[in-house]
């Protein structure tokens, strides 16, 4: 189904800004417009300055810079999140994202139900749920404890259960953003092995993280972000020595 | 959803009302947990759901029935005043909850797409869920007094279900899409939902406001909740009354062929209006709550 060659995330000069807005009530928002819309209600702040970037299918590309640079913001422009308020965003098959695993969890609910749940929140069907259950949990190494509530779990059952219900719902696109820092050091072997598999069944991943050699080792392709603009876009060794560069360069700036 | 693998598709641009069809597993799932989290860790469980409006209904029986006479100039009052309650209740729960889905559900709609519309959509399937055990105790009251309605009857009941679920919807929508903006949208359905019971013939007869507005009667009328309250007070309420009890204006003049369409008609016009404004103001959902 996956062939190299076709594009699976085209960006085109992608730009969003935020309204840091202020007011929260309907009586600020009155006074405003009966003051004839004078002043400013909000402070506004540019994330992605005319981002174009093309993913092609099959591609392992990893999004990197530092805090603030617009990774997260690119994220979830693909993601469908946010729109944006510039440019097009469009994707080919269904993307899936491991952003902040567990968003949809509810602590109240049983493991089992959770897995339905965040299943179908994150897009399978009943069927691909019922047939991959049981690998879940085993992927998750919940065991028996899969009948317990949520919030009962220990934060690193929580972690793996939410991790493993991400990786089986099977998407052309993966979205992973700052997730492989999941569990203890034998579980996150197994994660990056389980993401190395998909992306050798040719999937096509994005991932964002802050963990430099561990991008390196899963992806090709590096994409470099700086202040919401693309700054360099090559080998992911490469892009990973120039990021290291600026860092150091700007903190020589800063003690100076 | 599948099977667009060879298309380049927008990200996160659905299709409204329409995409919670498509996304019914969902759906099913969200109500679920909806109902199995409402009443976690006590002991009456669902219980509750009767208890409530039992109690809400003895309150009213007590004060109004019988402190102000009431049920003097009304015959089987309690059955009038019950299916007017349960209706209401209805009404008023899908409104409130569906106005706090949005911000309820923040985290997800933070960080997944979803059609947004499924939260509103499932608090008022959940709100049904709580509504029909309560009908059913209706419908028991109803038969021991000796209920005789006809098909008809019995139609305009399951008519008017749908009519108060979809207006609970249009409503929730609008409502829930603006209190991600302004929160005071909470306390604007608080209002309405404190006003409704009154504004429509729930606790007093509808002849009873005639009497008073005269010539303006017509403006209580568009009110598509007193239109409902009106048709399950026919369907429920007057066939239990008997040949000597039978009340001549038990219902007002037109109802089925006037005020039941134009209720219709302003429900649709809410609903399109409430689906409308949400999917403008749920662009920026993401980032504003």
């Amino acid at each position: 189904m996956t062939s190299h060659g076709h594009v699976a995330i085209s960006c085109i000069d992608l730009r969003k800004q935020f309204v840091l807005r202020h007011t929260r009530s309907l009586k600020e928002a009155l006074v405003w417009l009966a003051k004839g819309r004078k002043g400013d209600l909000s402070k506004k702040f540019l994330a992605l300055k005319d981002v174009s970037l093309e993913v092609k299918q099959g591609e392992t590309v990893a999004l990197m810079g530092l805090n603030g640079s617009g990774k997260s913001t690119l994220l979830k422009l693909i993601s469908g999140v946010l729109q944006p308020d510039g440019g097009t965003v469009r994707t080919r098959g269904r993307v899936a994202g491991l952003i902040e695993v567990g968003a949809g969890f509810h602590h109240d609910l049983s493991g089992r139900d959770n897995v339905y749940l965040n299943g179908a929140i994150l897009g399978m069907t009943e069927k691909q749920i019922d047939e991959k259950f049981d690998s879940i949990v085993e992927f998750s190494e919940i065991g028996e404890f899969i009948d317990t509530e949520v919030k009962f779990y220990s934060s690193g059952m929580y972690l793996r259960l939410a991790f493993s219900i991400a990786v089986h719902t099977d998407p052309e696109v993966f979205l992973i953003d700052e997730i492989l820092a999941v569990g203890d050091e034998p579980f996150q072997r197994k994660c990056i092995a389980k993401i190395k598999e998909l992306s050798d069944m040719g999937k096509t991943l994005f991932v964002v993280s802050h963990d430099l050699d561990l991008v390196a080792t899963v992806c090709e392709r590096g994409v470099l972000l700086e202040h919401g603009e693309v700054v360099m876009d090559g080998e992911v060794h490469a892009v990973v020595a120039e990021l290291r560069r600026r860092s150091a360069h700007a903190e020589s700036e800063d003690s100076l | 959803m599948a099977g667009q693998t060879d298309q380049l598709v927008k990200p996160g641009s659905g299709h409204g009302l329409l995409d919670v069809y498509g996304h019914r597993f969902l759906l099913k799932l969200l109500v679920r947990k909806e109902i199995k989290v409402r009443y976690r860790g006590s002991v009456l469980g669902l219980m509750w759901s009767y208890v409530k409006p039992l109690v809400q209904f003895l309150i009213y029986f007590v004060a109004l029935g019988i402190f102000l006479n009431l049920q003097r100039g009304t015959p089987n009052y309690a059955i009038y005043l019950f299916s007017g309650i349960v209706l209401v209740n209805f009404f008023t729960e899908s409104l409130s909850n569906a106005t706090r889905s949005i911000v309820d559900n923040r985290d997800l709609i933070r960080k997944i797409y979803l059609p947004r519309e499924l939260f509103p959509v499932a608090t008022v399937w959940v709100s049904a869920a709580h509504f029909l055990p309560q009908l059913l105790v209706l419908v028991g009251a109803c038969l021991v007094v000796g209920w005789t309605p006809s098909v008809l009857q019995l139609a305009a009941v399951i008519l008017i279900f749908v009519m108060v679920a979809v207006l609970g919807t249009g409503l929730g929508l609008l409502f829930g899409a603006v209190n991600v903006y302004f929160r005071d949208s909470e306390n604007i359905v608080d209002m309405i939902v404190m006003v409704v019971t009154w504004a429509s013939p729930v606790l007093y007869l509808w002849s009873m406001v005639q009497k008073v507005m005269g010539e303006w009667f017509w403006i209580y009328q568009l009110n598509p909740m007193t239109v409902a309250v009106e048709v399950f007070h026919w369907a429920f309420w007057e066939p239990t009354l008997r040949g000597g009890q039978l009340v001549n204006d038990a219902t007002p003049p037109g109802m089925l062929t006037l005020w039941l369409p134009v209720a219709l008609l302003t429900t649709l016009a809410v609903l399109f209006l409430g689906q409308f404004t949400f999917r403008r103001l749920a662009v920026h959902f993401a980032q504003e709550l």
